[in-house]
């Protein structure tokens, strides 16, 4: 009984793995297939007519690109995968815009580049840009038509920088992507745009709370009628998992008397981050790679920090800048270093998390790229091949990737449980 | 140059993080043999120690990916 259990598992798995072979359609007439490594000439190729692309050079046959659709998977987007449209909030100095996606016209095969551009904005790889060359109608509705995207690499003052363009009347017209923060160290930098839109990431942490909210109050609802019954269904789960933060984590590292204060923060922590993670295991759900996020981790790490600075006792902070016990001379360098490591600590959490769940995604997508790698190679019977080498790889790597959900979201925890025991430990 | 420079740098990084997790489980085997009934918590601290070890790792990892 139990082996026609695993037999039927192991069918259904193979077969919502050839899912994404037969769906995957790509006809990639958007990425140009070779790179025009164009070395940018004395002056900087702002303007028209200096691109080194042309418009009409839409490949219908290129290359599997495994980093591209990797990077492109993680990342967050403004539509889910079968085009479910989301509100998009966008600023420039033309003013606020919101409508929906929708009116991107996208296409679920044509991966998630618009059809369509809306007052100069578009679609391209699942993300908002603008259009930023003069000549494009800037307002209403205006139809691209399919593969209308390229991009190219260019080497831009020694560092290869991608432009992209979108392609309207035979003529290209460089777009922008959406302002980042990060001062261009991670390849942003202020644009032209703000996109303040609703993203995919968004959906799965509002998600993530309804679904946290109606388990709890129901498990609550269950205790309060009759505590002393013993627990069945989702309270069995969520008591057995608060009962553990609470004997592992909470009490050892905060102290008896004092967990209670931090205890709800301890548990929305672990709670939110196992939902979030487990969340991005699901196959088909739109690809949600939340906490793989750096900005989502560092806005949860931000909170560990700020929490922990607020709580600090008057002993953490003489143990950060004025060390008792070493010889005077030291006291300053070992400030130095405690200093470093006060802001070190947030920014491992922000980077562990995130380092984790995202290189486990990078992981499942490039054995599932196999199947496509493969078959550019030796094509359908690579397909084949591919397939029957990407199931038991993707399989292990899904089954390591839940172990690491929870064991990620517990670090998490038990590391803040830490920080915040240090922070109000009292003198002995 | 810089691409190739960072997949060099990811591989050293998971040179690191093999040698750590390989003597995190090493150690734990023996601990278990000198000791079978701490078997469990010996386990749950090695799934521990050996996430901090790779989350050093990853965070290599995730920076090589980044480096244009």
């Amino acid at each position: 009984m139990s082996r026609n259990i695993y037999s039927a598992l192991l069918i259904f798995a193979a077969i919502l793995f050839s899912f994404p072979v037969i769906s995957q359609d790509h006809d990639h007439d958007d990425h140009a297939g070779h790179d025009h490594a164009v070395h940018a000439e004395q002056d900087h190729e702002a303007g028209h007519g200096e691109h080194g692309i042309s418009c009409g050079h839409n490949d219908e046959h290129h290359e599997y690109d495994p980093a591209a659709t990797a990077i492109h998977h993680i990342s967050d987007g403004n539509v889910f995968d079968y085009p479910l449209p989301l509100p998009m909030i966008l600023k420039s100095e033309a003013g606020f815009e919101v409508f929906m996606s929708s009116k991107f016209g996208a296409h679920w095969a044509s991966h998630e580049n618009g059809a369509k551009s809306y007052n100069g904005y578009v679609l391209y790889e699942g993300s908002a840009h603008r259009v930023t060359d003069s000549g494009f109608p800037m307002t209403g509705s205006v139809d691209l038509g399919h593969g209308a995207f390229m991009h190219e690499v260019v080497n831009i003052d020694g560092k290869d920088k991608t432009l992209k363009y979108v392609c309207f009347e035979n003529k290209p017209y460089k777009i922008d992507a959406r302002t980042t923060l990060d001062g261009g160290m991670l390849g942003g930098g202020i644009t032209s745009f703000w996109d303040l839109s609703p993203s995919k990431n968004v959906i799965a942490m509002l998600l993530v709370c309804l679904l946290l909210f109606f388990s709890f109050r129901s498990a609550a609802k269950k205790y309060r009628k009759n505590p002393l019954k013993a627990p069945k269904g989702v309270q069995g789960v969520l008591e057995t998992m608060v009962i553990f933060i609470r004997d592992e984590v909470a009490i050892p590292f905060i102290g008896k008397g004092k967990y209670m204060k931090y205890f709800p923060f301890l548990l929305s922590i672990f709670f939110f981050i196992l939902g979030l993670n487990l969340f991005g295991q699901i196959p088909f759900f739109g690809s949600i790679n939340a906490t793989g996020n750096l900005t989502l981790t560092m806005v949860l790490a931000l909170i560990v920090f700020v929490l922990v600075t607020i709580n600090g006792k008057k002993d953490y902070w003489q143990h950060i800048f004025w060390m008792p016990g070493v010889p005077t001379f030291v006291k300053p360098l070992l400030a130095a270093v405690e200093i470093m490591g006060l802001f070190i600590k947030p920014l491992t959490l922000m980077l562990r998390l995130a380092g984790n769940i995202s290189a486990g995604h990078i992981a499942i997508l490039s054995f599932i790229g196999l199947i496509f790698i493969f078959g550019d190679l030796y094509g359908t019977l690579g397909n084949g091949i591919g397939t029957v080498l990407a199931i038991p790889l993707t399989l292990f790597m899904m089954a390591i990737e839940l172990i690491v959900a929870f064991v990620q979201a517990f670090v998490f925890t038990i590391l803040t449980a830490s920080y915040i025991g240090a922070a109000i430990e009292e003198h002995h | 140059m810089t691409g190739t420079l960072a997949a060099v740098g990811a591989g050293l990084a998971v040179i690191g993080a093999g040698i750590g997790i390989g003597m995190v489980g090493g150690k734990a085997m023996e601990a278990i043999a000198r000791q079978p009934e701490a078997s469990g918590d010996i386990r749950s601290g090695m799934i521990l120690m050996a996430a901090f070890v790779e989350g050093a790792a990853l965070i290599a990892i995730l920076l090589s990916i980044f480096i244009k």
